[in-house]
């Protein structure tokens, strides 16, 4: 029944009317792993997993998921697979116990089985005292909740979220992580897309970087930090006096030449040691009497990504074609 | 948005991750279900037709207050300066007339449900859901006809209230009734064929107002065609509405448009041009509707 790979695309295409939204994109997620499709809007990660949950058609290109063909069977491929898109999709005029119980039964649980299922799933995701309401006078947090509720009804083998954190708080986000944690750890595949190298980091096995419809990066996480040059380490200075003396420091303890940002009082610059490189600026500063506002160690920024994979800024002109799917 | 923050709800602690996969993750035994098959796909799409009806009693009122505003009007407003050809009782006349363009709204009512669909991505949450090919228009098309009884009766009965009586046989009024519930039938797939061009529920209201609302006036819906300058009154005899108009009061006989050796043969047929009509559309125009709708939500 399982395959060694439970996503498999090959050569994707999918163009709409004059512009290409897919250029060639090849996926494979291994059974039990999860893949992260990250990339900025327009780069055509919705394309993908419209066509990966039949969807769409692609107009060249095979896919396999949960091991049927996309095209040849989709109803085999919809049976298996759960599907989040970016916005919500829970039925306003329905109450969230109703949405479930519909969801249930189009996925072919008996109604009571699925009156079950609503209820067991209403509970776990707090959703309880709202069950009887329509959804219409949710908050988009409890609407999220059940969108994704509704995702996991049928226990899916596949599971895909089309940005499944964008517009949640770090908390929420902390909250739907631990929970897609466990789904994996029990057997789940998951490919989810987002703008936030630091959300692929922290939940992908394999990490796919899409820009302009074609794959310019893969890999996980490490090697993928390693190709754009790993963590920043970033010093703010008390007072913009010292500024070149801290860029020279930096320079000598990560190899790099830093950036300077004077009216913020920064240096900037990547280091490949992670907290070993951190704790050699800290203990140089330190010798050198350099006063600190903060100093920190974080992870290249979406945009630092692909300035360093593709040369140039994400073109954020390209944000209607995404848009223009719904 | 304060209101993002709850994202597992503001009871989920540490265990609830643990739970929710405990609910959710595919089992050893998670075969997927077998398909129950179309029928069942239908009715739980229709169920919930019926539930968004039930919830939005406003969205109903094509279906309910306008034709009572409609009999109401031109029974004591414009009536009296309607003379019927034949002679009888404008009234008596103008129900077949309410009931045809009550029912040909029916078409209206699909081609919302089908934009409110697109605008709440339900589309999309249907279609990657394992359904039996042409559930989800079936199950608007159910929906629908179940709806369309909804003004039938109160059509009956607020004729009932102004006057109008059925004078025929009871096979006839039992035929009247039929063919309505046909002609509703027919109605959706002009619907689902709207909802397949015009994809938004402001752009189904003004192909409404400007499209289809004009038609049922271009008929004998209100007023004998023969009143009509020359044209529009080819148009009016030609227009299905006319002859279902005609063919409600002939088979509820009620006063109708006396017909002449000189007609068409549509007037002087209005029953079985009615359903060829019927017959028409459900067999050219419901198969291509369906193919167009279908093409037009995948993308």
């Amino acid at each position: 029944m399982t395959s060694a790979l439970a996503i498999e695309a090959h050569g994707l295409v999918k163009r709409y009317g004059p512009k290409t939204a897919l250029a060639g994109v090849d996926i494979e997620v291994p059974t039990g792993t999860v893949t992260a499709v990250l990339g900025p809007n327009g780069a055509g990660k919705t394309t993908a997993v419209r066509i990966l949950t039949t969807l769409a058609d692609a107009d060249e290109g095979t896919a396999t998921v949960a091991g049927f063909d996309v095209r040849r069977h989709p109803n085999e491929v919809r049976r298996r697979i759960g599907l989040a898109a970016q916005d919500a999709t829970v039925d306003p005029l329905l109450t969230g116990y109703e949405n479930l119980v519909m969801i249930g039964e189009l996925h072919q649980l008996s109604r009571s089985e699925a009156k079950r299922r609503a209820r067991e799933l209403l509970e776990q995701f707090s959703l309880v005292d709202a069950a009887d309401r329509v959804t219409s006078g949710y908050s988009g947090g409890m609407r999220r909740r059940l969108d994704l509720a509704a995702t996991l009804v049928a226990r899916p083998q596949v599971l895909f979220l089309d940005e499944p954190t964008t517009g949640l708080d770090p908390r929420a986000r902390n909250e739907l992580w631990e929970v897609l944690d466990t789904l994996v750890g029990r057997g789940t595949t998951l490919l989810l897309t987002t703008q936030y190298l630091e959300e692929a980091d922290r939940l992908a096995d394999d990490i796919v970087v899409i820009d302009r419809g074609k794959i310019i990066a893969r890999g996980d996480a490490r090697s993928l930090k390693r190709q754009v040059g790993g963590d920043n380490i970033g010093i703010t200075l008390a007072d913009d006096d010292l500024l070149e003396a801290a860029a020279g420091l930096l320079a000598s303890c990560t190899g790099h030449e830093p950036v300077v940002d004077r009216p913020l009082r920064t240096v900037t610059a990547p280091t490949t040691d992670g907290v070993a490189g951190l704790a050699a600026v800290a203990n140089a500063l330190a010798e050198a009497g350099i006063r600190v506002e903060d100093l920190s160690l974080r992870q290249p920024t979406l945009d630092e990504v692909f300035l360093t994979l593709t040369g140039q800024a994400i073109d954020h002109d390209e944000n209607a074609l995404e848009e223009a799917h719904s | 948005m304060s209101t993002t923050t709850d994202a597992l709800g503001p009871t989920s602690g540490n265990g609830a991750a643990a739970r929710i996969a405990e609910v959710a993750a595919p089992g050893p035994t998670t075969d997927p279900h077998p398909p129950r098959g179309v029928v069942h796909d239908v009715w739980v799409v229709a169920r919930r037709g019926l539930v968004h009806m039930k919830r939005q009693p406003e969205a109903l009122s094509d279906a309910t207050i306008q034709p009572i505003m409609f009999v109401l009007l031109f029974a004591y407003v414009f009536g009296g300066a309607i003379d019927v050809p034949g002679g009888g009782n404008y009234r008596e006349f103008l129900m077949g007339g309410i009931m045809a363009q009550t029912i040909v709204f029916t078409s209206f009512g699909v081609a919302m449900s089908l934009a409110n669909d697109r605008k709440n991505q339900a589309v999309d949450r249907f279609r990657s859901l394992p359904i039996a090919k042409g559930a989800v228009l079936g199950g608007h098309a159910v929906a629908n006809l179940i709806k369309a009884f909804l003004p039938i009766a109160i059509m009956s009965v607020t004729g009932l209230i102004v006057g109008w009586r059925i004078r025929g046989s009871v096979v006839d009024a039992v035929a009247g009734y039929l063919l309505m519930v046909a002609f509703a039938f027919a109605m959706i797939w002009i619907g689902v064929l709207l909802g397949s061009v015009v994809r938004t529920p402001e752009g189904v209201q003004g192909i409404a107002f400007v499209a289809l609302f004009p038609l049922t006036f271009v008929a004998s819906t209100f007023v004998p065609v023969a009143s009509m300058p020359g044209p529009l009154q080819v148009i009016a005899e030609w227009n299905p509405i006319t002859t279902l108009s005609d063919a409600l009061r002939e088979l509820f006989g009620n006063p109708n448009t006396p017909t002449a050796a000189g007609d068409p043969w549509s007037i002087a047929n209005p029953v079985a041009y009615t359903w060829l009509w019927i017959i028409g559309i459900v067999v050219v125009c419901a198969p291509l509707s369906v193919r167009l709708y279908n093409r037009s939500i995948a993308r």
